[in-house]
């Protein structure tokens, strides 16, 4: 059947909804206007007001009462609007959800998901725009999500709310609108592991959400050139699948990582560094990177366009990679 | 002959006594913190409870199994009160596996399951959005489970505190706000923090029922509480409790204690909660000079035995030490 991304999201919120009573929606704006990106459009008035409920505007508040209700016996599905909003939730997301079970010696599990929009381009500027989930990827306790497909939009959150602590879905806000075809039975899909979203010889393209339709394209154009190119979705970003890394490259012996966050003290740096650790050998160049430009994201659409990830940048870096084309 | 001698009849005498113990025993697990930590058995932060017993004693006296407790971290008065034994807490400040949380947590992070003890949160105000949310749980399930938060008054300048007090009231959450005032923020008067220091005036403008209570009368604490308590269980929303107390020794080990008078120390200690209950049943006939030494002797005795547990507690084995960053999913 024909979906979009953000359809697909809904889907699973129905759908987690209709299997657990104990599972609710909370957040800013998720009811009486349907969700600032109209993901529960409609929920409101399926479900009612105690199971969609709209919050102040109160992030600490919200994401910290998600925790309590989590720890309470609930499974709330807490959405930040941004995760630009969300440093206002840090707190409670680092100091306590991501800290409660082994502060405690194991005896406090927050079987908690907090979805939030991630991204550049749509020209909001630098207070709406940056992709902050490498920093949540650092902190031990949590899980990182990424969502790059309607597959995933429509099952990591049924799998999410089955872990007995706290998971993060980062939705990247190009992708609300892309349409596609789902399969009607979609349904949950497996948290642990990274994805081959297409398979090649000659060089791994790595990247997650937001950035893997510009790496999907950026393969075609490379083909067209004889360079034949891997792409590796991670979907994980926390615990990364290290197998499926050191897999591709093994194989191509080369690697490009691709990540709309900043370069420094990146996931990318992370990607890269493990590469290097543990497949040193078996590269046959440096590992190579593209990242957002090192600015706060700015609106002008010409600006924010030269500072992302971007096809044309991917692909000078395979060629570059490779030694091939150009 | 004090406000409190009057008012012990012979019915609210074993309640008296009770409290008295349990203030007691607070009082002499704090003392033994202070001398271990002098020993360096016990490291980190250490926060005591001295002078305040009587708003943990009072308050947590009216809570059944069902409920749910958050405090901060002076929080062993707390635990100890709630249920958790004295031995494993202080296992737990030895950093020993038989310790509440496996030594994992210490002083300032005393987490029980068993009885509903959510910790032990070293974050200013960082257990007010938990405690909503665990009311909120409670609320959705229809439990009838009341949630009581402490925090101290410094907390009431961070944005959680006025997040969590709307939310609460917005929601009618069954969640009782205990402001333990002890005028200090580890060295920052109330007057230096607050434009408006009168805390319930500032908690009621949220729509919850607050009030200010004597927080060196434990009779007044208990009898505010049981109220308060009743009242959320019934159903009538948040309440907030402001219990005016103070806090007889340094705010941890490593305050020189620059930013109050020694006479200010002084007169409050001329309302120690305890001398106070002490010499109003002792007033009001209620308590023999045997019946004192016999409360001694039992708090003194539960320290001794926690004492001997947590020295002969053992550390958890080093290969342990990334268990429970995630939860131990067992075999499907
Ligand atoms: C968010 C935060 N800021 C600062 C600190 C450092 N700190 C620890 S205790 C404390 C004073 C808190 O005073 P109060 O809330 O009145 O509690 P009391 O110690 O008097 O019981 C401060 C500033 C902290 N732990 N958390
Ligand atoms: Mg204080």
């Amino acid at each position: 059947m024909k979906t979009t991304y953000r359809e697909a999201i809904r889907a699973g919120i129905r759908d987690a909804m209709e299997r657990d009573e104990r599972v609710f929606l909370m957040g800013e704006d998720v009811g009486a206007y349907g969700g600032c990106f109209a993901v529960s459009l409609g929920l409101f008035e399926e479900f009612g007001p105690e199971r969609i409920r709209d919050t102040p505007l109160s992030e600490s508040g919200f994401v910290g009462a998600g925790i309590g209700a989590a720890l309470g016996g609930m499974r709330p599905i807490v959405e930040i609007m941004t995760v630009n909003f969300s440093l206002l939730a840090l707190d409670q997301i680092v100091n306590n959800a991501a800290t409660l079970l082994h502060m405690s010696g194991g005896q406090f599990n927050v079987p908690l998901v907090i979805r939030m929009t991630t991204g550049a381009g749509r020209q909001l500027g630098a207070q709406h725009s940056h992709s902050l989930e490498g920093w949540y990827a650092h902190i031990p306790g949590l899980r990182i999500l990424a969502p790059a497909t309607l597959e995933d939009a429509r099952g990591m959150l049924w799998t999410a709310l089955q872990d007995p602590d706290p998971v993060l879905i980062f939705e990247h806000g190009t992708l609300y609108n892309m349409p596609g075809e789902i399969d009607d039975g979609a349904g949950p899909v497996d948290i642990d592991t990274a994805a081959l979203r297409r398979t090649g010889k000659d060089v791994s393209l790595i990247t997650y959400g937001g950035t893997l339709p510009a790496v999907l394209d950026a393969a075609e154009q490379l083909a067209e050139e004889g360079i034949d190119a891997e792409v590796l979705d991670l979907r994980t970003l926390r615990p990364l699948d290290d197998a499926a890394i050191l897999a591709s490259v093994g194989h191509t012996h080369r690697a490009v990582v691709v990540d709309e966050g900043w370069r420094s003290g990146s996931i990318s740096a992370e990607i890269s560094a493990r590469i290097t650790e543990t497949a040193f050998y078996d590269l046959d160049a440096p590992v190579g990177r593209v990242c957002s430009a090192e600015v706060p994201l700015p609106y002008a659409k010409h600006l924010e366009l030269a500072a992302l990830p971007s096809a044309g940048r991917i692909v000078a870096a395979a060629r570059e990679v490779t030694g091939k084309g150009g | 002959m004090t406000a409190l001698a009057g008012r012990i009849g012979a019915d609210q005498a074993a309640l008296a006594r009770h409290l008295l113990l349990q203030m007691l025993r607070v009082r002499r697990l704090e003392e033994k913190c202070v001398e271990l930590y002098s020993e360096a058995k016990i490291r980190g932060f250490l926060h005591v409870y001295i002078g305040e017993e009587a708003v943990a004693a009072g308050v947590l006296d009216n809570l059944q199994g069902e409920d749910a407790v958050v405090a901060t971290y002076r929080e062993h008065g707390h635990a100890l009160l709630r249920g958790v034994p004295a031995g494993a807490i202080l296992a737990e400040m030895y950093g020993h596996v038989q310790g509440c949380c496996r030594g994992r947590g210490g002083s300032m992070h005393l987490f029980d399951a068993g009885t509903r003890f959510f910790g032990g949160n070293a974050i200013v105000a960082g257990g007010l959005p938990l405690a909503v949310g665990l009311a909120l749980a409670d609320k959705m399930a229809g439990r009838s489970g009341v949630t009581v938060c402490f925090f101290g008054e410094g907390a009431v300048a961070e944005g959680e505190f006025h997040e969590s007090l709307n939310l609460a009231a917005l929601w009618q959450l069954p969640v009782l706000f205990c402001c333990e005032n002890n005028l200090y923020a580890m060295g920052t008067a109330l007057g230096r923090s607050e434009s408006q220091t009168d805390i319930a005036l500032k908690a009621a403008g949220y729509e919850l029922a607050a009030w200010a209570v004597d927080g060196m009368d434990v009779l007044a604490v208990h009898e505010a509480a049981r109220r308060a308590v009743d009242a959320v269980r019934s159903g009538a929303g948040p309440h907030f409790l402001e219990l005016r107390t103070y806090r007889f020794r340094a705010h941890s080990m490593f305050d020189p204690e620059r930013y109050r008078e020694k006479a200010e120390v002084a007169h409050w200690l001329e309302r120690d909660p305890i001398t106070l209950l002490r010499s109003a049943l002792e007033d009001a006939g209620q308590l023999t000079e045997a019946q004192w030494t016999e409360l001694q002797r039992d708090a003194d005795a539960e320290v001794a035995a926690a004492v001997e547990f947590a020295e002969a507690g053992t550390p958890e084995p080093v290969e342990e030490l990334t268990r429970f960053v995630y939860s131990e999913r067992g075999p499907e």
